[in-house]
């Protein structure tokens, strides 16, 4: 089933959620039963979505928090002399394996893989203590007791069950599962390294683009993601705007890449710029994975792997910075990392811009939507307005012009429920959850 | 038992069953390790209707708990009254067998295994088959990856009805949605295999691996290989190339690198499996392809095999095929680019010559070791250096010596002090095979030069190693050869190898026996007391411990003594304690 335009323009809110600090990562599971979010201080929240109740049918949908756990600390590394930012840089869920949920988590350094778990039973008795802790006199013990499991209220723990450390040399800024649910890679800037979910004393290195002297060194890895069904294929994009497609099955080193995608350069657009704008902050595949999504600083992009020479889409998410890239370089915006994303059939794409807006694109009727996320429009049940940015002179009402848009209020990440109308929208502390108005 | 008043005895199995909830984990798992003492007080009664109860519900704890848990649980039938109540341990290890940790889950089959021989016939269908059922048709892959590894145990004691159901249930996992469980389906194929009927094997298992060794995802298809292999040892001769071999031509052609290295890591099982007729007609040229292929961790895992598959090619062809077509390809290994190949080559293609003979040997493999013996790469000369006994039972080692010594004290002044401790370690396999006149010309001054290294860990196996070498040669050739420079250096200016002097003596008085000992060490010893630096001083009174034994009791008495006294009330500390330590274990032990 086709998505209806409406639901670019009539979303309401579900949730806006304070975090105690800026919000580094959005991410729902597989099923969309939960939403996790990481935030700057190394803190993971998860949200659990309300199931469905009879007396408050309304009420399906909405997500409250399961769990808080502290994932990284802040850390020095002695040897480089360098403090090491507790920062959540991504987070990756791995598909349910038993009644409990596992998520990857990780910062500049370190992966980690923790279990969240609920319990609702405690033992009870004891044969050297009464259940108030009294220590009993020995000698009047006569009989042995065996402790006995009684319900109790339901608690969810967040234990740490594998560090993945001291294979990064540079800062992480992906981490992709694979689909055969065994692996996991972790990329920095300069490498790729292949895991094994249960071995953390050894990874596998499969790219690496450091050059043997770093004042050659012309390009970084900005993103990487498996493909979702093909475990022998990954992608990772560079910070000259290329993506290049890997076969793990040709060779145990993956330098050698089997597709290069790229845009031939407009010499007509050509400035100072041109280079810092076409670096690729975010590539996703699509579910199908028939398709790439690529996004940098001013557009997103869609790809076919069987097309290399050019993306098959392109998007303006807000062109209208263009005449401002002088300033937006001056206050560093303009290395902002914008994440995108799919919807949960591959028809609308989502990607976050400046001034707590967020944009998507409908890939069937080419209808695009610039939203705002924001306390006062984002009452409970309030259905968004639309938002313009007038580039010209003359300003309509419910216009704003682009020199009023605030650049400190960004939506770097967001996240789509994988089968339903419902995303997650991270606006600095802010968290909004909105879903489409059902009826 | 239980209920005798106030009975001391209970006290510590009271203690016992409350760390079972304690917050320390160590405390926890002390427990476990022995929970069997906690159900022999309790009876079998009461451990089967209080005790695993408690157990199946305690799957929250660390993994090493379960662990050890899992495992007790294996042990635990007379406990819960014999093989009549076996089939009440099933609920604790069934739920033991779906947690996620693997480790954990595995010792759960295990212990289910283990205790599925323990069930009447009957007791297995009305206990037993329900729960692997339950398991293989659990919501989560845990529980169904567990299941793969029970349905060939309870197989072969199942009534026929139930045996096609089990059959299913397998074929089911074969097919499941998750690579988990594939992977794990895969992976007991052989196993299973094994237990079914002939006929069922050539029906439902042929089909279950062509799938699995055509399943979309590398893991599950590297893991068909060796349930090939298993099940290739299951078929008459006549059935193999119609029903096992195109697949396995298939694995061995395959896409993916990691297939391909599991063929070449499986070669010579395989090899056995499918008997000599398929290995000339079809192993050989796939070996060849396999030394030849375009991935280094393919060639290294087939350079690996080269030795053990040559020596189980059939007899009366042999000789033809190692020359025709495998040596060739080792040849070109012998320069090949990667030098984890190199080195992996260099590990076994000594071993060629024991097959090849001594003729072929010096005409064609000499040549090989010899370059491999120049190879750029420390770990390739190191490997051919560390095998080399097997060159010397067949042409002698003469051949290779003239090559050998450069390569030797180029190792032994390499760089990385890695690569020198290695070929430390080979010095007296070297010393033993060249003799001792080799040695003494050209090995000797090696030796002496790595006991002064700025690293300690060669200074020490140094020591190691002149130790062996004394066994090897004796006494009289140490007192000529080795001692009087071990104890020059008990002059050197540096402190660190003065103490050298005393590790070698610790090291060689017992080897040099009590006569070189006392007359020419120990005076060395006694001078080193006086020593300035401490350390030395301290390391003087180890040492006389560690000689003493070898020593007579007068010379202890009267020398020995005097001087650790001496030493007992130096102004260090550390001196003292040491002094004071040797002085209680030569003199109070008995």
């Amino acid at each position: 089933e086709r998505y209806k335009i409406d639901f670019l323009v009539y979303i309401k809110a579900l949730l806006c959620s304070v975090a105690a600090d800026i919000i580094s990562t959005v991410e729902f599971n597989s099923t969309g039963e939960l939403l996790a979010t990481g935030d700057k201080g190394g803190r993971v929240v998860v949200f659990q979505r309300e199931q469905e109740s009879k007396n408050q049918p309304h009420r399906r949908g909405e997500y409250n928090v399961y769990s808080t756990f502290q994932s990284h600390e802040p850390e020095f590394d002695y040897l480089k002399s360098l403090e090491i930012e507790e920062k959540i840089n991504k987070i990756r869920w791995l598909p349910q394996q038993n009644a409990a949920y596992f998520l990857l988590s990780t910062n500049d350094k370190t992966v980690k893989l923790w279990k969240i778990s609920e319990r609702d039973k405690r033992p009870e008795g004891y044969n050297l203590k009464d259940e108030d802790g009294r220590i009993r006199d020995p000698t009047t013990i006569t009989a042995l007791q065996v402790p006995v499991l009684r319900p109790m209220d339901l608690m969810v723990e967040a234990t740490p069950r594998r560090v993945f450390s001291n294979a990064h040399t540079y800062h992480i800024n992906s981490i992709s599962v694979n689909s055969d649910y065994e692996t996991f890679m972790s990329t920095d800037d300069l490498r790729i390294n292949l895991w094994n979910l249960e071995i953390t004393n050894r990874s596998f290195n499969i790219v690496d683009i450091k050059p043997v002297n770093m004042e050659e060194l012309t390009e970084v890895i900005t993103a990487a993601e498996f493909h979702p069904h093909q475990c022998n294929t990954f992608v990772y994009s560079s910070s000259k705007g290329s993506i290049r497609l890997c076969d793990m099955r040709a060779s145990a080193l993956c330098d050698n890449h089997s597709k290069f995608f790229e845009e031939p350069e407009d010499p007509s657009n050509r400035s100072f710029f041109s280079e810092i704008i076409s670096s690729i902050s975010d590539v996703k595949f699509s579910h199908s994975g028939r398709y790439l999504m690529t996004r940098d600083y001013l557009t997103v992009k869609v790809w076919d792997l069987n097309m290399e020479s050019k993306p098959l889409e392109t998007y303006q998410v807000h062109d209208y910075l263009r005449s401002k890239l002088c300033s937006l370089y001056e206050n560093d915006c303009i290395f902002d990392k914008f994440e995108c994303v799919w919807n949960g059939s591959d028809s609308v794409i989502m990607t976050g811009s400046y001034n707590n807006f967020f944009r998507m694109f409908d890939r069937n009727t080419k209808r695009d939507v610039t939203l705002e996320a924001s306390r006062e429009n984002s009452k409970p049940r309030a259905i968004l307005k639309p938002r313009k940015v007038c580039v010209g002179g003359k300003r309509r009402k419910d216009e704003i012009s682009v020199d009023s848009l605030d650049f400190s209020k960004k939506i770097l990440h967001t996240a789509w429920h994988p089968s339903e109308n419902i995303i997650a929208v991270a606006a600095t502390n802010n968290l909004y959850i909105f879903q489409d108005k059902v009826n | 038992m239980a209920g005798a008043d106030s009975d001391d005895s209970l006290y510590p199995i009271a203690v016992l069953i409350d760390e079972l909830r304690n917050e320390d984990v160590q405390l926890r798992l002390n427990s476990i390790k022995k929970l069997s003492t906690i159900a022999l007080a309790l009876g079998v009664e009461r451990t089967r209707t209080e005790l695993l109860p408690f157990l199946t519900d305690t799957i929250y704890d660390e993994d090493e708990v379960l662990l050890a848990l899992a495992e007790q649980l294996g042990n635990f039938t007379m406990l819960v009254g014999g093989p009549e109540y076996v089939h009440c341990l099933l609920p604790p290890l069934e739920s033991l067998a779906t947690v996620e940790e693997t480790v954990v889950r595995d010792k759960a089959v295990e212990s289910l295994r283990k205790i599925s021989h323990e069930h009447s016939p009957v007791d297995l269908e009305v206990h037993f088959e329900p729960l692997v059922k339950r398991l293989a048709s659990g919501d989560w892959f845990t529980s169904r990856t567990s299941a793969c590894g029970l349905f060939s145990v309870c197989y072969p004691r199942v009534s026929s009805t139930v045996k096609a159901e089990i059959r299913q249930h397998f074929r089911t996992l074969c097919s499941d949605d998750t690579p988990m469980v594939r992977r794990a389906a895969a992976s007991k194929l052989g196993e299973f295999a094994k237990v079914l009927e002939l006929e069922y094997v050539k029906s439902d298992i042929i089909s279950l691996f062509t799938a699995l060794a055509s399943d979309e995802q590398d893991s599950v298809r590297l893991l068909a290989v060796e349930a090939g292999v298993s099940i290739a040892t299951l078929l008459p001769q006549e059935d193999l190339e119609a029903l096992v071999m195109p697949t396995l031509r298939q694995a061995a052609e395959d896409k993916s690198w990691r297939v391909r290295y599991m063929v070449a890591d499986k070669f010579s099982d395989l090899q056995k499996a499918v008997g000599p007729e398929i290995t000339k007609n079809d192993l050989v040229p796939a070996f060849q392809n396999l030394l030849k292929d375009c991935e280094a961790e393919v060639r290294a895992a087939a350079a690996n095999k080269v030795k053990e598959f040559c020596e189980n090619l059939p007899e009366d062809s042999r000789e033809t095929i190692i020359m025709t077509h495998i040596l060739p390809c080792v040849k070109e290994l012998v320069s090949d680019t990667n030098q984890h190949v190199k080195s992996a080559l260099a590990s076994v293609i000594m071993g060629l010559s024991t097959i090849l003979g001594k003729d072929n040997t010096i005409e064609h493999l000499l040549p090989l070791f010899l370059a491999q013996l120049k190879d750029e790469c420390p770990e390739v000369r190191l490997n051919i250096i560390s095998n080399l006994d097997c060159v010397n039972e067949v042409i002698g080692i003469r051949q290779l010596s003239q090559s050998l010594l450069p390569a030797i004290v180029e190792l032994a002044e390499d760089a990385k002090w890695r690569v020198r401790l290695a070929i430390i370690e080979y010095m007296p396999l070297l010393a033993g095979q060249l003799g001792v006149e080799f040695f003494d010309e050209k090995l000797n001054s090696l030796c002496m030069a790595w006991l002064v290294d700025h690293v300690y860990a060669i200074r020490e196996a140094a020591t190691c190693n002149l130790m062996k070498l004394v066994e090897k040669f004796g006494a009289e050739w140490a007192q000529n050869t080795i001692v009087p420079k071990v104890l020059g250096m008990a002059n050197d200016p540096n402190y660190l190898h003065r103490m050298t002097t005393l590790f070698c003596i610790n090291a060689l008085s017992e080897v040099c026996g009590q006569e070189i000992t006392t007359k020419h060490m120990l005076p060395v010893v006694f001078k080193m007391s006086n020593d300035q630096v401490a350390n030395v001083r301290f390391n003087v009174a180890k040492s006389l411990q560690k000689i003493g034994p070898v020593l007579d009791s007068n010379c202890l008495q009267t020398e020995v003594k005097p001087v650790l006294e001496k030493l007992a009330s130096d102004q260090d500390m550390d001196v003292k304690y040491f002094a004071q330590e040797a002085i209680t274990i030569v003199f109070c032990s008995e």
